[in-house]
């Protein structure tokens, strides 16, 4: 690594750290401090009353009825393209199948793309139906896990907040502005923003291109901020307008980690333990390390495979090092290491170079990410994912301290960890069980474009994306298919809901619970021992879970590549 | 008590074929990882058997699994079977001092012989000296000496009597003077050890909520693992890398946590049979899981913390009176005082005079309330001791000032002045304070390393209960408290969120004893105390509670340590067994073979051998329970999780490479 890359390493780094407790406490205020005229204006508006307090039961009623609405109106929007307006280009609707996938992907803040952007959507399209469903999903999320912390800091109540009311205050406080701010930046550096739709640019050799245009810089906010990652154009963040430089590169990383990496500080303030805070601060930030660390290790490696063929894979004062194939050389290697570990820990799916390109020691990464989900994860439900983890850690390990297991002061019992397990379980039954039919059946080889252990990934790697809310692909697979679109689509539903209701029955059922006080027999949850536990928990468990197809896909494929092998 | 410690080659040949008796399914449902262990080895039983009848080589392999399969039930089953029948020898050898006594049932006016077993709850009997008690019963009428030994191991006999806290009668211990009527309190097979007999039957036991909670985990880490299994074979036939459903079975019986699944049961089992180890029988499973998460811990002074008595500690002269005179007197004004304090004062005045002899010639004053003195007449004038005011009316004048000086200093330490006079002259202070038993300062100080706090509850006023809580080494004291008061201060810590135990023996005591968490009763108590605890210590020793708290931390360490233990093994088995089924065609998957196993074959039947041979391994450590240290919660968590973590995940590479080494040689034997 060169000094330009340790730079940027370090000061990427110290804005996350510097950042995400900044964010965090301002989050604190959105949510607790006293409501502002714009939200009782949409409040009046719709028509809700957001002074009723919600048991879990309502509160997830509330969040289904919203989504279900959400759902229905994204896909009729979609579905009627060919007759709304802003588009010049008369695109027509898309496929069934893949307007139902479009619409399943962006309401569960997954941003699959089983389409192309540019080809298949109308500006309307991009600007109404996408954006609208970018922003209520990533909204829905993050009004969740603030019902979740409720049930943690909460005692002797069934109440963990009112739906309407988490739901407009972060919309109106700081995602809105948020994104508001991130589009003037981009367009700063080049990101268009326009109700044009095409330009023709004359190249150097003296012929034509047409290049499509559009309101990018605005989809392009909240795709990062959102943690949903579909982008304007099918090449996504690689594309030079939606990403243009290395500047935009890292607000856009950072804006994956704006509101995602601040959560725990958030957490912190609403349950009054802000040392627990940073420990899971820590815990987020360990995983997201070791995956960088392995990611920058991998792809300033060579490709084994290229040598024979006497192409230049080391750094020199020309190019960049490493496995190059597939990145933009306007971002280079760590930029680009940088951005798409954030993107897989985050969950956002946003990518700036091809994910089919990568070593496999990186791909490995990748997958690890998406199948643990909570370092930090997806808006919201990542962190409520980290939240559950620690207390199948807790329920454990806490037991060895000789106490009936207790978190944040609440005896962890059956209830408890009867859907801590059911979240758990969501993840192998998806991913597994849709990747064994992928696999094997015709008509989900029939869309591969690669044998062994890569080909095996490509699929694997869908339904991990689907599960995980990613929506970041490798490519190599045809995925707008009606099985693939069929059934990623049922799969990011699934995955979005099924974990999220039995973590709101636990907030529930925590909310109702007393807090015991800290004595100095409590296994203490803020401690350096804690963090290695919990780290140590979740790579065991998505070890033991996943070590099957970790094995068949990147381990195969790296083991082969070091012996020269291919497929 | 000297219970026989029941060995080993007593219950081993039973528990065996308990165990064998235990493999049929309707029974193993209760423990679902342990059956799908047993679907796994009906199923490759039948390929067993299907492989013989075509004569294929298969035949071997795939009966080694299947016995190694029936095996890890059968270990599993064994650990449960043992427990269960320790647990119940223990009980019966206390049941059987009761069965065969006959007891004097009253019918109206006579009294009729039956056998102790016909009794029924509310029955009355009579008891005379040298009677055998029948059944546990409460007195009605009456006083008695008993001998208690045979139930406590105290040799010492106990005064139980009507109407106080102290009416209790246990069956099996025996009536050395007195008679008694007493009224059955439990109808046969409803006593308490009945009851607890029924906490260790495997087929009655109900699941403490903790086991609960962990039996669900355990569900769905086995339903995740199901899932990882069943897909596996898509993914093979993707790789064109056909696995044998045999080596499947195998794998899915490994990754399950078999281990903590099966001795689940035997660790709940033991736990309350170490209770009963300690001569205290919990009345539930979870009543002793409770115990661990105690946050504070109500003693009542007297009798917990200290004897139940004051005593004279010391001899204090006013200005120019030597000691011996002061003891001189304080002897003759104690010398036909019969209460404990009076008795105390006169073998501390013999001491000091170092003279026993009789005292003749003098009239004992006992005390009266209306003088609140006691003394005696003798012709060298009326010696009398008494409280500081009660002496002043008597002599007519106020004390000495150095006197006065002595009596305050006592009172704000936290003791008992006695004046002592003859006549009108003032000789000096006896020194009353209560004894606090010896040893438990420190037992304070490792439940406060456990995280539990002390409070003593006493009717004293709160000078005096401060210094004695400071003396013990007690955390915090309620002073002047009224049998209510108790109640009432255990709800308000409940409500602040601490688990709150106590001991107890009164009827006063049964309505805190119900309200509290963990509520030791005392077996000489009256009966509605013993009905409101859950747990109830034969030996009446009130600081037994404190034990009964590390028994409930030690339950709960053995299960975290072996869950943990349990799922930390599944790496290893992982790298025996996933490389050797795709090895074949993948060759560079050689490196993940990080223990050289010899064969694919031998690679599954040694981690499977592992797993069936780890349960019986780990048994005698969760009948024992682990060691609980009060080292503070994160160091003891530290220190677990090294050894049950870490050392879970390392010492399968070493167990399942040993075992393939031994494969391998018996193989290379047998040619």
């Amino acid at each position: 690594m060169t000094v330009l890359d340790w730079m940027q390493l370090i000061l990427i780094s110290l804005l996350i750290g510097g950042g995400a407790p900044v964010v965090g406490h301002y989050l604190a205020w959105v949510f607790t401090g006293p409501r502002i005229a714009p939200e009782r204006w949409i409040h009046r508006l719709i028509g809700v009353d957001p002074d009723k307090p919600m048991d879990w039961r309502e509160y997830a009623g509330a969040l289904l009825f919203s989504n279900a609405l959400f759902f229905a109106a994204g896909y009729s929007l979609l579905w009627a393209q060919g007759r709304l307006p802003v588009n010049p280009r008369h695109i027509a609707a898309m496929s069934p199948e893949v307007t139902f996938n479009t619409a399943a992907s962006f309401v569960t803040n997954t941003n699959w793309q089983a389409y192309v952007g540019e080809a298949q959507l109308s500006n309307f399209s991009q600007m109404v139906p996408i954006t609208f469903l970018m922003f209520v999903g990533a909204n829905t999320g993050m009004a969740a896990l603030v019902a979740i912390l409720r049930g943690f800091a909460r005692s002797g109540t069934a109440h963990v907040g009112n739906y309407w009311d988490d739901f407009f205050r972060f919309f109106v406080r700081a995602f809105l502005p948020a994104c508001f701010a991130m589009a003037l930046l981009l367009v700063w550096q080049g990101v268009p923003q326009t109700l044009s739709t095409t330009v023709v640019a004359h190249s150097l050799e003296g012929g034509s291109q047409t290049l499509i245009l559009g309101p990018v810089a605005s989809l392009e906010a909240v795709k990062n901020l959102g943690t949903n990652g579909g982008g304007f154009y099918n090449a996504n963040g690689a594309h030079p307008y939606e990403n243009p430089t290395p500047l935009t590169n890292t607000l856009e990383l950072l804006g994956m980690l704006t509101f995602t990496a601040s959560l725990p500080f958030l957490f912190g303030r609403l349950t009054g333990r802000s040392r627990q805070g940073w420990a899971l601060f820590a815990t987020i930030m360990i995983l997201y390390a070791l995956g960088l660390g392995a990611v920058e290790i991998s792809e300033k490696g060579p490709n084994p495979l290229l040598a024979p063929a006497g192409i230049a894979q080391t750094t020199s004062p020309l190019q960049d090092g490493g496995n190059t194939e597939g990145k933009e050389t306007r971002l280079g290697i760590t930029q680009t290491s940088f951005f798409s570990n954030t993107t897989m820990a985050a969950t956002t799916g946003a990518v700036d170079a091809a994910m089919d390109s990568m070593n496999p020691l990186a791909l490995m990464v990748y997958f690890s990410h998406m199948w643990l989900n909570e370092e930090p994860g997806g808006k919201g439900v990542g962190f409520a994912g980290l939240l559950k983890e620690a207390i199948l850690a807790i329920f454990i390990a806490g037991l060895m301290v000789g106490r009936t297991p207790e978190f944040l002061g609440k005896k962890l019992e059956a209830r408890e960890i009867k859907l801590a397990a059911l979240s758990l379980i969501v993840t192998p039954f998806t991913v597994l069980l849709l990747t064994s039919v992928g696999v094997t059946a015709s008509f989900g080889t029939s869309s591969m474009d690669n044998p062994g252990p890569h080909g095996f990934e490509e699929v694997l790697y869908a339904y991990s994306s689907g599960n995980a809310n990613n929506g970041s692909a490798m490519a190599g697979l045809n995925a707008s298919t009606p099985f693939y679109a069929d059934s990623i689509g049922i799969e990011m539903l699934l995955s979005r809901y099924l974990p999220l209701l039995p973590l709101l029955a636990m907030a529930g059922a925590l909310a109702r619970k007393r807090i015991h006080p800290v004595t100095a027999g409590t296994l203490p949850t803020d401690t350096p021992l804690f963090v290695a536990l919990l780290v140590g928990f979740m790579l065991l468990v998505g070890l033991l879970t996943f070590f099957p197809g970790l094995m068949l896909g990147p381990i195969l494929e790296q083991l082969s590549l070091m012996k020269g092998l291919s497929f | 008590m000297k219970r026989e410690k029941t060995r080993f080659s007593a219950l081993g040949p039973a528990a065996l074929k308990k165990s064998v008796l235990m493999l049929n399914p309707v029974t193993l449902w209760r423990n679902p990882v342990m059956f799908l262990v047993w679907v796994g080895s009906v199923l490759t039983t039948l390929f067993t058997l299907d492989f013989l009848v075509r004569h294929s080589g298969e035949a071997v392999f795939t009966g080694l699994i299947s016995f190694w399969l029936w095996a890890t039930i059968l270990f599993a089953n064994f650990a449960e079977a043992l427990a269960e029948l320790q647990g119940k020898a223990q009980a019966e050898s206390l049941r059987a001092t009761r069965s065969d006594t006959m007891a004097k049932l009253v019918v109206g006016d006579e009294v009729r012989l039956i056998r102790s077993t016909e009794l029924k709850k509310w029955d009355q009997f009579l008891l005379s000296p040298g009677d055998t008690v029948p059944t546990d019963g409460e007195i009605l009428d009456g006083a008695a000496s008993i001998d208690e030994s045979a139930m406590t191991g105290e040799s010492a006999p106990v005064i139980r009597e009507a109407g106080g806290d102290r009416s209790g009668v246990t069956g099996g211990t025996r009536v050395l003077a007195g008679e008694l009527r007493v009224a059955v309190s439990a109808n046969p097979g409803e006593t308490f050890l009945d009851r607890m007999i029924a906490l260790v039957e495997g087929a009655k036991r109900k699941k403490s909520p903790n086991e609960i909670a962990l039996s669900i985990l355990l569900i769905g880490l086995s339903l995740i693992f199901l899932v990882v299994v069943a897909t596996l074979p898509a993914f093979s036939s993707y790789f064109k890398t056909p696995v044998s459903p045999t080596v499947l079975i195998a794998l899915l019986v490994c990754l399950i946590p078999t281990t903590i699944a099966g001795l689940l049961p035997a660790i709940g089992i033991a736990g309350i049979k170490r209770a009963f180890d300690a001569n205290v029988i919990a009345k539930s499973g979870k009543a002793v899981e409770v115990a661990g998460d105690i946050d504070l811990l109500l003693l009542d002074k007297t009798g917990t913390i200290t004897f139940g008595n004051r005593q004279a500690v010391q001899l204090l002269p006013a200005a120019g009176v030597s000691r011996e005179e002061l003891a001189r007197a304080a002897r003759l004004a104690s010398f036909g005082d019969q209460t404990p304090e009076g008795k105390s004062v006169l073998a501390l005045a013999e001491t000091l005079l170092d003279d026993h002899s009789p005292v003749s010639g003098v009239t004992p004053v006992p005390f009266t309330p209306q003088t609140r003195m006691s003394g005696a007449d003798s012709s060298e004038g009326s010696f009398r001791k008494g409280s500081d005011d009660a002496i002043e009316s008597f002599v007519g004048h106020p004390l000495p000032e150095d006197v006065r000086k002595t009596v305050t200093g006592i009172a704000q330490s936290g003791g008992t002045p006695l004046v002592v006079v003859c006549d009108k002259r003032v000789l000096g202070v006896i020194h009353l304070k209560d004894v606090i038993k010896p040893g438990l300062a420190e037992r304070f100080k490792r439940l406060r390393a456990m995280g539990v706090e002390t409070v003593m509850v006493t009717g004293d006023n709160p000078l005096t209960a401060g210094a004695i809580a400071r003396e013990a080494g007690i955390d915090d004291f309620f002073a002047q408290a009224k049998p209510e008061d108790k109640m009432a201060l255990i709800k308000k810590e409940q409500d602040k969120g601490r688990l709150v135990a106590m001991s107890g023996d009164g009827t006063n005591d049964a309505p805190s004893l119900a309200q509290a968490d963990v509520a030791l009763a005392m077996n000489s108590g009256t009966q509605a105390a013993k009905e409101a605890g859950n747990m109830v210590d034969l030996d009446s020793d009130p600081t037994k509670i404190i034990a009964v708290v590390e028994i409930g931390k030690q339950l709960l360490i053995t299960r975290g340590a072996l869950t943990t233990f349990s799922v930390a093994n599944d790496v290893a088995k992982y790298f025996a067994i996933l490389p050797a089924i795709f090895i074949v065609n993948f060759p560079a998957l050689g490196v993940l073979n990080v223990m050289k196993l010899a064969t694919p074959e031998t690679a599954v039947a040694s981690a499977i051998i592992f797993n069936a041979l780890i349960i019986p391994a780990l048994i005698p450590l969760a009948l024992k329970g682990v060691a609980y240290r009060p080292i503070g919660a994160s160091a003891l968590l530290r220190r677990n999780l090294l050894i049950y973590g870490v050392g879970g995940i390392l010492a399968p590479f070493v167990g399942i490479k040993l075992i393939d080494m031994g494969l391998v040689a018996i193989f290379t034997r047998m040619g």
